[in-house]
């Protein structure tokens, strides 16, 4: 398994890192040592030279398409591949706003679900709901997000008129003309939200298990009913984990790209922006696979699409960056 | 405060494995009482039954009455929920809540009762923090995290959050197991001056501890391995360590076996 963000659902847990490495003093003497340590050595600078050049030759194409770039990069909205006139501001806006739409949808489902098999469900039951999550975790998202837009997408419609009609005079809610019923922002959010369910439960579910009885005897004994237990042992032990895998669930959506491009409605050129989450559109990653088949031989639109790969790559390198401080800032809290 | 705890008849099964059998036994108010004997006799698992902990784990049932006073623990209607926030439990290891401040650990069992008020909360902090006589060290830092106290400091800790709640009778599962002797010196102390105020039940492998902390001490035994384990003799501590009824007893406190 993968992470695009780099964070793990280790990081909350005691680190061994913290405080002196035991082993720091022991020999290296042996033939052993200094072969692995030559092997362990070798892998961890191959990283860092991949890593460079990936970094290298990203930059080199971009640097040029950006520079006949006819608009600015970073704040118009027009994305024009072929016309050389190359603008983020509406991807980086779909891109972020889809994948926290997402966010927001699947955590609590997750987290319910996870609590719901470590502590609430019979023992036989909880223990076939772990191998059927962990199963449905490998399942590749592709595969929910086929299943997202061809069965839950067209009933979701229905929600999604409703949320219309009622809240339309909430920005978020408002109908934008010219994109139809079922290939919006939101519905975009709700099969990425089925995508990155089962991860997030899967590993949320696992750090819930691991909560150290100790801890959760100490609620008990104090009178805390089981919900109590939860919310004082169970939930603050399991946050950092479930920050991470929230966070491997959003780079996950944010790097989405097929089930994107089959659903979203491409917007017409020059129109208004609305925050509405009923605009249609594109995110980097979709874009991308959309205008790459076509561009092949034309070096500046390639580069052009670099450079939004780039921006996504910042883009989760931030996320990644944010959901460590979040899980470094109370670390003296969490032994 | 501080309550009479009375044991009938009482047999306590995990399933179909019964582990203690046959136990009754009268705990005085305001009085230390000791449990001893060997691993597996069944003395942390009754215990675990003077608060209904029992039950967390799977399969855990009791058969018998145990009464405070004269409530009824086990009478049909009775939560156990509200059992243990009368009867309230110390455990063998440490175990303050490692995301929460000091203060918060004090006051974790009142804010579950719903006592709000951050000057009345302030106030039960300082009262529970000295009592269990750590005010003094901790008082410049109530903010810091519990987790980050010595292994001693914390199991007072975990006394504070205990007896913050005011209950009738405290249960210290092997209290002193994992800590320092200076620590188990600062502990036994304490719960001597616990005594005052509420109803001590101790379960200790430490046979010095028994006779220094306690007024009665308990010894339990089990036959063989796989058997339920049951209360052999309880008498005055004096009684207990020099004149034994039961030679079993005399074996054990002797370093004869166990």
């Amino acid at each position: 398994m993968s992470s695009i963000t780099g964070v793990s659902v280790g990081d909350g847990l005691s680190d061994p890192s913290d405080g002196p490495d035991p082993g720091a003093g022991a020999s290296t003497g042996t033939t052993g040592d200094r072969v692995f340590g030559g092997l362990a050595m070798g892998a961890g600078l191959l990283v860092v030279v991949v890593v460079a050049l990936v970094g290298i030759f990203l930059l080199a194409q971009a640097i040029p398409a950006i520079g006949k770039d006819q608009i600015n990069f970073l704040t118009s909205r027009e994305w024009n591949a072929a016309g050389q006139r190359f603008g983020i501001a509406q991807l980086l806006w779909t891109t972020v706003v889809s994948s926290v739409v997402a966010l927001l949808l699947a955590v609590p489902f997750s987290v319910g679900i996870a609590l719901f098999l470590t502590h609430y469900a019979p023992a036989w039951l909880s223990r076939i709901g772990a191998v059927l999550i962990d199963l449905l975790a490998a399942v590749p998202s592709i595969v929910y997000g086929i299943w997202g837009i061809y069965v839950v997408a067209p009933k979701f419609t229905h929600v999604q008129n409703f949320l219309q009609d009622w809240l339309g005079w909430i920005p978020l809610f408002k109908a934008v003309p010219g994109v139809t019923g079922g290939a919006t922002i939101l519905m975009v959010s709700v099969v990425l939200a089925v995508m990155i369910l089962p991860i997030i439960t899967a590993l949320s579910r696992e750090v819930f298990a691991q909560t150290p009885v100790t801890h959760k005897e100490g609620a008990l004994a104090l009178g805390a009913t089981r919900w109590e237990m939860i919310r004082t042992a169970v939930l603050p032990f399991g946050r950092p984990g479930v920050i991470s895998a929230s966070m491997l669930g959003l780079g996950r959506a944010l790097g989405e790209t097929v089930a994107v491009l089959f659903i979203l409605t491409a917007l017409p050129g020059g129109q208004r922006f609305t925050a509405s989450l009923m605009n249609g559109g594109a995110t980097f990653a979709s874009q991308i696979a959309g205008d790459a088949p076509e561009n092949q031989n034309n070096a500046d639109a390639m580069g052009a699409l670099i450079a939004a790969g780039l921006v996504l790559f910042i883009l989760t390198f931030i996320v990644n960056a944010i959901a460590r401080v979040i899980v470094e800032r109370r670390r003296e809290f969490s032994e | 405060m501080g309550k009479r705890i009375d044991v009938k008849d009482l047999n306590v099964f995990y399933g179909d494995f019964k582990a203690v059998e046959d136990v009754t036994m009268t705990i005085e108010p305001r009085s230390i009482t000791a449990f001893i004997g060997p691993s597996g006799c069944g003395k942390s698992t009754f215990l675990r039954t003077l608060n209904r902990m029992h039950e967390v784990i799977p399969g855990g049932r009791v058969e018998g009455s145990v009464r405070l006073d004269d409530q009824d623990l086990y009478a049909p209607g009775v939560d156990a929920v509200g059992v243990r926030r009368t009867v309230g439990m110390v455990f063998q290891r440490p175990n303050p809540f490692p995301t929460m401040s000091i203060r918060d650990n004090v006051t974790a069992g009142l804010r579950l009762n719903g006592v709000k008020g951050k000057k009345l909360l302030e106030e039960k902090t300082e009262q529970s923090l000295r009592g269990a006589n750590l005010w003094n060290e901790v008082k410049d830092r109530l903010g810091k995290p519990g987790a980050g106290l010595s292994g001693g400091q914390q199991q007072r800790l975990c006394i504070a959050r205990a007896i913050a709640v005011e209950p009738q009778v405290l249960l210290m599962d092997e209290p002193c197991s994992a800590l320092d002797p200076i620590s188990t010196l600062a502990i036994e102390d304490l719960v001597t001056e616990l005594k005052d105020r509420y109803t001590i039940v101790i379960v200790t492998h430490n046979m010095q501890q028994a006779s220094r902390v306690s007024d009665k001490t308990a010894f339990f035994n089990l036959a063989a391995t796989g058997k339920p384990g049951r209360l052999i003799e309880m008498n005055d501590t004096q009684k207990i360590f020099n004149n034994p009824e039961v030679s079993a007893t005399e074996d054990y406190i002797s370093g004869r076996f166990g």
